[in-house]
């Protein structure tokens, strides 16, 4: 029902983009837009405001993540109506809504929303919503952005994003920020090339020591690390989790062999490392998972070039990936396999700057998804649809987002010198 | 870039050299340690034995100095390349006579590069070039336990900026001494 109700209300939208196709121009078409993509079509969707002390805060929350979602056209609200009371639909679709979301603070500090279908003329969806009673707190955003994604699940049919974390670095330590760029905090004392756990409770890290790379881990709930590897001599680091949070990834070079990096598997909860490649001197690393956790995808130069190569989660198997997609030289890097499973993420020199693109898994297409300054370390979000990588297109290294579909392109504000970005998985809220 | 580090190695390495040769016999034995006595300054420079001793001590001390600084001398690389240049060979035949000379030596090559690539594969390339530098020493005689290498990637530069200038000394080999530095001895 609430799928057939989600068709009905985008229908309707195209129905009122047709009608006021006037009004669609005028309005800006996206903040940056880049050439390589056309923006796909957003539902016009209003949010009502919403009484009470925290209403203002959880109205401009619900308003930036549906504008982060890239699926919305932000419509501003033109009346206040008491919740309960009837909504005037014909008022609302002049002014260009087809969706609009009504909310109500509970006494429990729970929120009430009610789903309008404008054009329908009628109630779509309602649900309460558990919030902490600690308004403003980590847990308070985090259930807010949940509302956001479940609301735009109601409507597009795919959960929203909102409710992610991004993990960074900065200064020689990791970082996490919420998804829209609010609360960036230190959760380590040091480290680099952070990758989340797929319950989003931990981050694996590595660690740079005089006479070792480590791997370490870090709970984000209690705040403790562990080391996850610690060799003498060895050089181990770009770690990832599986889907199944059991195993880890990781490049290693040792001390004996140590022009040479090979690709690792160790179980999350420690234990021996297993090498999966047979490097001959080459540097084989990055490793990526695919979804369903049967093969990687990392980077390599065996042949020479630094190319993208795909493999079963046991090494065997290799098939290269980037196959001279581009020319000669052109140093691909930093794979990232979508989480829909569709698409691999990766650098690559292109005219001499450093850019993000995808490639298809079905067709082997390419597309380039960044053109300004130097560009890299793309992860998907959950969605498969955003990327976070590091630019320098502002002067200085700094996180950015994009929506590979429209292009559209937006910065988390966590400070220059910010990279290494790693994108979490959907988080679950803590009432 | 190349030619000015070759001059800097001659420079380093001639007085090195004559210093050696001269001296080498006093350069063996520890810091002699002076009898002083507070009592009997000698005031005329007809002391010949107490001058010459003390231009011997001298001469041995500036001999480990240069010994230390052939040993910790960075060497340097070119772009994406773990290859040793012919000005980096050099540098490392010096240190060759060097860990020849001390045998309980040990010493650490730290690989670093320029901000250039991907953090990631800059960390794998240091330790490549790291590596080249310990291979060179080792075919020459060196036990490669006395070598360890590391990798900063391009986490610790040099030098700081965005330019070739900057980059060609940031794509570098760095020396450190792990073990036997406090009794080094010149060749």
């Amino acid at each position: 029902m609430a799928r057939a109700g989600a068709r009905a209300l985008v229908a309707s939208a195209l129905l009122v983009a047709g009608a006021t196709a006037v009004e669609a121009q005028e309005r800006p078409s996206g903040v940056s837009l880049t050439l390589e993509y056309s923006p796909g079509q957003r539902i016009a969707l209003m949010v009502l405001p919403i009484r009470g002390a925290a209403g203002d805060s959880i109205k401009t929350i619900l308003e930036r993540d549906f504008d982060f979602s890239n699926r919305f056209q932000h419509v501003p609200a033109i009346s206040a109506p008491e919740f309960g009371e009837p909504l005037n639909y014909a008022l609302l679709a002049r002014a260009g809504a087809a969706g609009v979301v009504q909310s109500q603070l509970l006494a429990s500090g729970w929120l009430r929303v009610v789903l309008h279908d404008v054009t329908g003329k009628k109630v779509m969806q309602q649900n309460d919503f558990p919030l902490p009673t600690a308004v403003n707190t980590d847990g308070w955003r985090l259930g807010v952005h949940a509302i956001a994604d479940q609301i735009e699940e109601w409507i597009t049919g795919q959960k929203g994003i909102a409710a992610t974390r991004i993990a960074f670095v900065r200064e020689g330590r990791v970082w996490v920020v919420d998804s829209d760029g609010a609360n960036p905090r230190a959760v380590t004392p040091r480290g680099l090339s952070p990758s989340w756990h797929p319950s989003g409770r931990y981050i694996v890290y590595h660690v740079l020591e005089d006479d070792r790379h480590r791997l370490a881990v870090t709970d984000l709930v209690t705040g403790a690390q562990r080391s996850l590897t610690n060799l003498a001599g060895a050089l181990d680091n770009t770690a990832a989790i599986s889907p199944d949070g059991r195993s880890v990834a990781f490049a290693r070079s040792v001390e004996a062999t140590a022009g040479q990096t090979d690709l690792f598997v160790m179980p999350f909860q420690g234990g021996p490392a297993n090498r999966i490649t047979v490097a001959r001197g080459s540097i084989n690393l990055s490793p990526t998972w695919s979804p369903d956790g049967r093969r990687l995808a990392f980077e390599s130069d065996r042949s020479g070039r630094k190319e993208i190569y795909i493999s079963d989660a046991d090494g065997t198997n290799v098939t290269l990936l980037t196959a001279d997609a581009f020319g000669e030289k052109n140093r691909r890097a930093d794979p990232s396999w979508s989480p829909d499973g569709r698409a691999v993420a990766f650098s690559s020199e292109v005219g001499g700057r450093r850019q993000i693109l995808t490639i298809s898994l079905r067709d082997q297409s390419v597309r380039q998804v960044t053109s300004e300054g130097q560009n890299n370390t793309p992860t998907w979000a959950p969605d498969g649809r955003h990327i976070v990588f590091t630019s320098s297109r502002s002067g200085t290294d700094q996180l950015w987002v994009v929506d590979t579909e429209s292009g559209r392109t937006r910065q988390l504000r966590v400070g220059a010198g910010a990279r290494l970005s790693s994108w979490s998985g959907r988080l679950s809220a803590v009432p | 870039m190349p030619r000015l580090s070759r001059v800097a190695v001659l420079l380093l390495v001639l007085p090195f050299a004559a210093g050696a040769c001269k001296k080498k016999p006093v350069a063996v034995e520890p810091e002699p340690q002076m009898p002083v006595t507070p009592a009997a300054q000698p005031t005329t420079p007809a002391d010949d034995g107490g001058a010459a001793a003390a231009a011997a001590a001298e001469a041995a001390r500036r001999a480990i100095e240069m010994a230390r600084s052939v040993l910790l001398q960075t060497i340097y690389f070119d772009y994406d390349s773990d290859e040793l240049r012919s000005d980096s060979r050099a540098v490392l035949d010096d240190k060759l006579r060097v860990l020849n000379a001390n045998p309980s030596l040990r010493v650490r090559i730290d690989g670093h590069t320029d901000e250039r690539g991907t953090d990631q594969y800059n960390l794998a390339l240091g330790r490549r070039r790291a590596d080249q530098a310990k291979r060179y020493l080792i075919d020459r005689g060196i036990d490669a336990s006395r070598i360890e290498t590391t990798s900063y990637g391009r986490e610790r530069p040099a030098a700081q900026g965005s330019n070739e200038d900057a980059w060609s000394q940031n794509r570098r080999g760095e020396f450190q001494i792990v073990a036997g530095g406090a009794e080094l001895r010149a060749p």
